[in-house]
């Protein structure tokens, strides 16, 4: 068992995969020489030669069309975007087309290919560089879609969607590549899609978040710890499919449901989560299902003052535990 | 039918390697697809099938371009007017009507398509989408699968005019020139993208020039002639075996009918345009090629008019009689093992 940080663990695992079946390859913008513009692909085209790791002309929409290609064609790709302000130009690529690759062909075909993502704010990123663009994804029957906020999880969920036999995007928040670090194990393992994990059990109070929001959440429930809250914190992990029943038992268990996210909240992942409390646990329910997210502003100000603003933090967050566990 | 090829290359200005046994074989299918294609035309003015666009006009330059493959190897991403390429690779008519009606039976995509998207259970023939170009990226990336793998298929990816315009034909392009990838970009250029004609498409006077601009041959060539698109995509196919690289071939033909059966081209094509592409009607331009080079007489040239028609009314008594598929299917394969019920 060793500590690792999110990042060393996103690029263990691809290099572990790339060993273990020759058919895994990696390409993007600067994955080679470069090894990655946040450095998750460092030394595996070293390791592996330019046939395997590709470095792609910038061009996204073929990043993801070759990358969907290959996957029919025998492959295992693992496409990186090199942030997610710049998935754009790839969408058609898989929410129009790799989702529908099994379903638009009766199963005669079938795309197991990565997209790993790195998204996420609070980084001086500013308009560009700090999008949350889950919801596009998380909205698309036939993709799968997986948020790890921890080294182990990135490690288990990452060995989880290369190995699958469909496509999955993979969000990386960039803020826990290097912030967040965590005991990994050598040996393989995995963490199926689709499953949720309380990170932090409680009776008061439960909070459902994921990604950087996670350990932001963490915090604030120690700090409620301290006046007495016992706050439950539930991380989502998988955006699609949300793991309901995780959600409806431990929002029913404790009777208060707050969901954070660091995406803006209007038809989000966030209104998914909540819609499925209000569902599926109206009658346990002592408190309204309360979200919170940053203002309903394009994500988000270059300006540190405006960026810290505009993100939700582990005091805004004590804040809104506050409120709803006095109702 | 002593005849060959060569001798009748005074015709055609190429020297194919097509022996006058192929090329009735080759007009055999030209003739079952027309037959075919008028079917569906019919059918969805019957209020049987929902939509079709249609290959009259492509017969040749898809069955030249066939012929010049290998199906038990190589991969073929059609778009939504392959009739002929299909039937030249062994799909039958009643899997393709099976398609066009909806049936439970279709065996591209289980009726949830349009008519020949999907992929083919025998042959690697695929079509995912109706969002035009798509494919080229994904071409590329097949392609790219079989130089890791060490494989001799080659990839032919099939596109109209309309789609050189996309930016996914450029990222493909390049793509497969930087890293010299077995792929045939073959273009159909019918003159129109619907309605838009090739002048205001772009300020070139050939998409086939802008191989150039990728680092490798662009080939013209008249699509209504068998010969010489069969020597053009052997040339390529030649080439993408050698692991020299793509080739871009672009083949002029005539969309003979509207868009779809949803259009209507008298709106935007003149009188006088409309008249003059029967001149260049493949069908005839072959059944004239092939009599004027004794391989084909007038009464075995009705004798395969018939025996077409004849299989198309069987292939459509058959397929009209069959079941829609039931409601429980469309939850079928939405991700692995996701028999019922998809994902949530």
């Amino acid at each position: 068992m060793a500590e690792q940080t999110v990042i060393e663990a996103v690029r263990q695992t691809m290099l572990a995969e790339m060993k273990r079946d020759d058919s895994v390859i990696v390409l993007g913008e600067d994955v080679g020489s470069r090894g990655g513009v946040f450095l998750a692909t460092d030394g595996l085209v070293e390791e592996f030669g330019e046939n395997r790791v590709i470095d792609t002309p910038l061009a996204e929409s073929s990043i993801c069309g070759v990358a969907l290609g290959a996957a029919v064609n025998g492959m295992r790709p693992i496409a990186e975007i090199q942030f997610a302000d710049f998935v754009w130009p790839a969408i058609n690529q898989l929410v129009g087309e790799a989702s529908k690759v099994r379903y638009g062909t009766n199963g005669v075909k079938n795309a197991p290919m990565t997209v790993r993502v790195p998204y996420g704010g609070g980084v001086r990123g500013g308009l560009y560089h700090s999008q949350s663009i889950e919801v596009l994804f998380a909205h698309t029957p036939g993709l799968s879609v997986v948020a790890p906020a921890t080294p182990y999880d990135a490690k288990g969920l990452l060995v989880s969607a290369i190995r699958s036999n469909d496509p999955v995007i993979v969000l990386e928040h960039k803020r826990t590549y290097r912030l967040v670090k965590g005991d990994v194990p050598e040996e393989n393992y995995s963490i199926p899609i689709g499953n949720a994990e309380i990170k932090r059990p409680g009776s008061d109070l439960s909070i459902f978040t994921y990604g950087l929001m996670l350990h932001y959440s963490l915090q604030a429930a120690e700090m409620a710890a301290a006046s007495g809250l016992n706050v439950e914190v539930v991380d989502l992990r998988t955006l699609r499919p949300l793991d309901e029943e995780t959600i409806a038992e431990s929002a029913s268990r404790t009777g208060k449901a707050l969901i954070i996210q660091e995406d803006t909240p209007a038809v989000s992942i966030s209104s998914e989560v909540a819609a499925i409390i209000g569902e599926k646990c109206f009658f346990d329910l002592d408190g309204p299902i309360t979200r919170l997210g940053p203002p309903e502003i394009p994500p988000m100000p270059f300006s540190p003052v405006q960026e810290a603003a505009f993100m939700p933090s582990p005091e805004k967050i004590l804040d809104a535990i506050n409120k709803l566990a006095q109702i | 039918m002593s005849a060959t090829a060569n001798q009748s290359s005074k015709t055609s200005n190429t020297t194919g390697r097509l022996s006058g046994d192929r090329l009735v074989e080759l007009y055999r299918t030209m003739v079952l697809s027309r037959y075919l294609d008028e079917r569906v035309w019919l059918l969805n003015r019957q209020g049987k099938a929902a939509i079709a666009a249609s290959a009259q006009g492509h017969e040749a330059t898809q069955v030249a371009c066939i012929e010049a493959t290998d199906p038990s190897q190589d991969h073929y991403l059609i778009y939504y007017r392959q009739f002929t390429a299909m039937l030249a690779l062994g799909t039958e008519p009643e899997e393709m009507l099976r398609g066009f009606l909806a049936k439970e039976a279709d065996p591209m995509n289980a009726a949830r398509q349009f008519p020949l998207h999907g992929a083919h259970p025998r042959v690697d023939l695929f079509n995912f989408s109706n969002v035009i170009a798509t494919q080229l990226p994904q071409a590329a990336g097949v392609a790219l699968a079989d130089k890791l793998k060490g494989s001799d298929a080659v990839t032919i990816v099939f596109f109209g005019d309309g789609a050189s315009s996309q930016g996914d034909t450029h990222e493909a392009m390049n793509f497969a020139g930087v890293h010299k990838l077995p792929v045939i970009f073959f273009c159909e250029n019918n003159r129109y993208a619907i309605s838009v004609p090739l002048e205001n498409q772009m300020g070139i006077e050939s998409v086939a020039s802008r191989a150039s601009g990728y680092g490798f041959p662009g080939v013209q060539v008249d699509g209504t002639d068998v010969l010489a698109v069969h020597e053009a995509m052997t040339a390529a196919v030649d080439r993408a075996r050698a692991g020299d690289g793509p080739t871009l071939i672009e083949a002029s033909v005539e969309r003979l009918l509207p868009h779809t059966t949803d259009d209507d081209h008298t709106r935007y094509r003149s009188a006088d345009d409309i008249e003059k592409m029967s001149d260049r009607d493949p069908i005839s331009i072959m059944s004239e090629l092939l009599k004027r080079s004794d391989l084909l007489t007038d009464s075995q040239d009705e004798s395969i008019h018939a025996n077409a028609k004849k299989r198309v009314n069987h292939a459509t008594d058959t397929v009209d009689a069959e079941p829609y598929p039931g409601v429980e299917s469309m939850f079928d394969h939405v991700l692995e093992g996701s028999a019922n019920g998809g994902n949530s």
